[in-house]
């Protein structure tokens, strides 16, 4: 298996049962989710799910995917495509660790959206290599508790999913 | 017009041409009979014994037609009974419609009495399925079922419908029987390729699978071949599509193909592969499967391109449009040196043969069997089979006189398969239907002589009776030291007697002459007959390529 990592985006008919129908596929033809994300679109018919997964073998998964007869349209995104997470990470607030995790909030454009006398929590977005930079930062300091998205992704420019054919 | 959503659902069914429906009724589905009773003179529905057998009848059904079958269940346990047969169906590409009815909405996700979440059980094995929670939604979501099932690469399309749908109202407008969704047709540079491929080799293999079977390509290809001087083989799926009449069919390839065809395919320079999907039974080995080749793929699913075996040109959209567009792009070639090459392996084939059937010094042998059905069944006979060695047999032996008449599980191996489906053959076409089955097999689903006797199907029912699993014991002998766990039946079964109280009639029989009589007179019978066939337990499918193995581990000799 190769390290590389591919983001597709699944446009999907937004009704009941959707999201199993996609994962099952997954499941079933034995590949992995490393993250998935789910909401609507700008069209209320359809929602779009964002998934992060191993780049060996996403072309079959594709095709797999086209077969669901509420998938509307599959498509891996370009490298260069803009990437975003966000991530909640609560961390143990102790006097002397204090300012150097004020820092690093600074430093990340984070920003603190809880704060207690022995906790805060920290709101971070960013590409995935970011969020990780992050989380490696704040781990000496005692993390109690984190939640991320999993990434969203559009390509740059103009053009959109639904715009070209494959 | 004002409808009730039971009434709304068979005139759905009837409106989009379903003439016979296979079923069993039960608490969720009391108003759809009800519906099926009122518009009796328009739709047959057929009472089986048990659903699963309703769900295999549906799939024999479509086989023998291309019709999309139907069949319907009640919830709970009678929805669960179909999820053998829709496997199946899905599994070999096959157009079905399973309806099934279920605990009203307000009962739905309680655990109630019944309540199964059918659609959630049959995802993985639906190509789409639905539950309808509005009656507002019903007639269009069976329209678009059918729709479903019947395009691109068929498949079971399941439809729940709870039981305040069934009995609610709802205004119903006919319409007319949906159409198939088109397919997209193929870029004008990919079948130039494809042309080019083909004209520049030397030993072309024409591959022909279940898909080109669906679509009645048969004589087409045979011309094809003819023209470009190719040999044409299949997969099991592929059986009956090509006419046995042309010598340039060498048969099934594969785990138990012919000789010569799976051996041509592996010296061939460009195989043709026309909708197959290079199962592993198929393939063997995938890392040495035709390895001289180049494989040019027509396909309508993307997914069957490089999905087990890798090929240089996949065409996939309309699969008969391709290939016709390819013909037409082709000149007329000759390969008189590959040809020879090929009637050599025929020849070897042939020797290999004589040699397993003079191994044999059984009374009555496989290979006598099916001789004699070739030679005595009437014209536009449908064989169904169950699955093991006689299915095998079947494949390797039978001469099938045109498409759609060899109705058989192949991608799932569904055992208990027959019998359903050769009633669903029947019903769908009204022509001679011969079964195919073994002890072990009929075990499972001869619950159905019930219905076979009920209403008067003439299917005549080979039992190739051996006392054990054949193909399991066959892979015992082979690779587990001859270690029988299991396979020896050793049952008391009085296969004449159980047909008589089924009310069907039964003959044993251990010689030649005595199965030639049995199976002339089965076939003036005025409905099922029972031949319990006894051969040897130790009769052997070969050629055998060993699972996972390659042609070169080919195995041709029994011991």
């Amino acid at each position: 298996m190769s390290e590389k990592k591919t983001i597709i985006a699944v446009y999907v008919e937004n009704q009941a049962g959707v999201l199993t129908r996609v994962t099952g596929m997954f499941t079933r033809r034995g590949f992995n989710i490393d993250s998935l994300t789910v909401g609507e679109t700008e069209s209320p018919k359809y929602s779009r799910i964002t998934i992060c997964m191993d780049g060996d073998g996403c072309e079959q998964m594709i095709n797999q995917l086209y077969k669901l007869v509420v998938v509307k349209k599959v498509e891996i995104l370009e490298e260069d495509s803009i990437k975003r997470e966000l991530m909640m990470l609560k961390v143990r607030n102790e006097s002397q660790n204090r300012s150097e995790i004020m820092t690093a909030v600074d430093v990340f454009r984070a920003s603190v959206i809880d704060y207690s006398a022995d906790g805060m929590c920290i709101e971070v977005t960013g590409v995935p290599s970011k969020i990780d930079a992050f989380v490696k930062l704040m781990e000496p300091f005692g993390i109690l508790e984190m939640c991320r998205t999993g990434v969203v992704a559009l390509d740059r420019g103009t053009k959109t999913l639904l715009s070209e054919k494959k | 017009m004002q409808l009730k959503g039971a009434q709304i659902l068979v005139r759905t069914l009837i409106e989009q041409g379903v003439t016979d429906v296979f079923g069993y009724p039960g608490g969720q589905v009391i108003n759809i009979y009800d519906a099926l009773y009122e518009y009796k003179d328009e739709i047959n529905h057929v009472l089986t014994a048990h659903e699963q057998g309703a769900s295999h009848a549906a799939d024999g059904y479509s086989r023998a037609t291309g019709k999309v079958g139907v069949c319907i269940a009640t919830s709970g346990p009678g929805a669960t009974n179909l999820v053998t047969g829709i496997a199946t169906a899905m599994l070999d590409s096959i157009p079905m419609v399973a309806i099934t009815g279920n605990v009203p909405n307000s009962l739905i996700g309680k655990d109630s009495f019944q309540e199964i979440d059918i659609t959630g059980v049959t995802l993985p094995i639906t190509k789409h399925n639905y539950f309808v929670k509005r009656i507002e939604d019903l007639a269009d979501t069976i329209r678009e079922a059918f729709r479903i099932a019947k395009s691109g690469r068929p498949g079971p399309v399941l439809v729940d419908i709870p039981k305040d749908v069934q009995v609610g109202t709802y205004e119903y407008e006919p319409q007319a029987v949906t159409e198939k969704t088109p397919l997209p047709k193929v870029k004008e540079a990919l079948i130039d390729e494809a042309a080019k491929l083909l004209a520049e080799c030397k030993r072309p293999y024409i591959y022909v699978g279940g898909g080109a079977a669906g679509l009645g390509m048969g004589e087409d290809i045979v011309a094809f071949a003819e023209k470009i001087d190719a040999v044409i083989g299949c997969s099991f799926m592929g059986l009956s599509a090509i006419p046995e009449t042309s010598e340039r069919f060498l048969g099934m390839q594969g785990m138990h193909g012919h000789y010569a065809s799976s051996m041509a395919q592996n010296e061939a320079d460009l195989i043709l592969a026309i909708g197959v999907r290079f199962s592993d039974r198929a393939t063997g080995n995938v890392a040495k499967f035709a390895k001289k080749s180049k494989i040019i793929q027509l396909d309508p699913d993307y997914a069957e391109i490089n999905k087990n075996v890798r090929v240089d040109l996949g065409l996939v959209g309309d699969v008969e449009d391709s290939f016709k567009r390819i013909v037409e792009k082709c000149d007329k070639a000759e390969h008189s040196d590959w040809l020879y090459q090929v009637r050599e392996l025929k020849a070897e084939e042939l020797r290999f043969e004589e040699e397993i059937a003079a191994a044999s010094t059984a009374a009555l042998t496989p290979k006598q069997v099916f001789e004699i059905i070739n030679a005595n069944k009437p014209a536009k006979t449908v064989i169904a089979t169950d699955v093991g060695q006689h299915q095998m047999w079947t494949a390797q032996y039978v001469r099938f006189d045109g498409p759609r008449r060899f109705v058989s599980s192949g991608g799932l191996g569904t055992m208990g398969f027959g019998l359903g489906a050769a009633m669903g053959a029947y019903v769908a076409t009204k022509d001679p239907v011969v079964l195919i089955t073994g002890d072990g097999s009929f075990g499972m689903n001869l619950n159905e002589l019930a219905t076979a006797v009920t209403y008067k199907i003439p299917v005549v029912i080979v039992l190739m009776n051996n006392g054990v699993l054949g193909m399991v014991r066959q892979w015992q002998t082979l690779f587990f030291g001859k270690r029988y766990s299991n396979t020896v039946l050793d049952r008391k079964t009085d296969f004449v007697k159980l047909a008589e109280a089924f009310g069907a009639k039964g003959y044993l029989v251990e010689t030649p002459i005595d199965f030639k009589r049995a199976f002339n007179e089965a076939l003036q019978a005025n409905g099922p007959v029972v031949i319990d066939a006894r051969i040897d337990k130790d009769e052997f499918v070969l050629p055998m390529l060993p699972p996972g193995g390659a042609i070169d581990d080919i195995i041709t000799k029994v011991r």
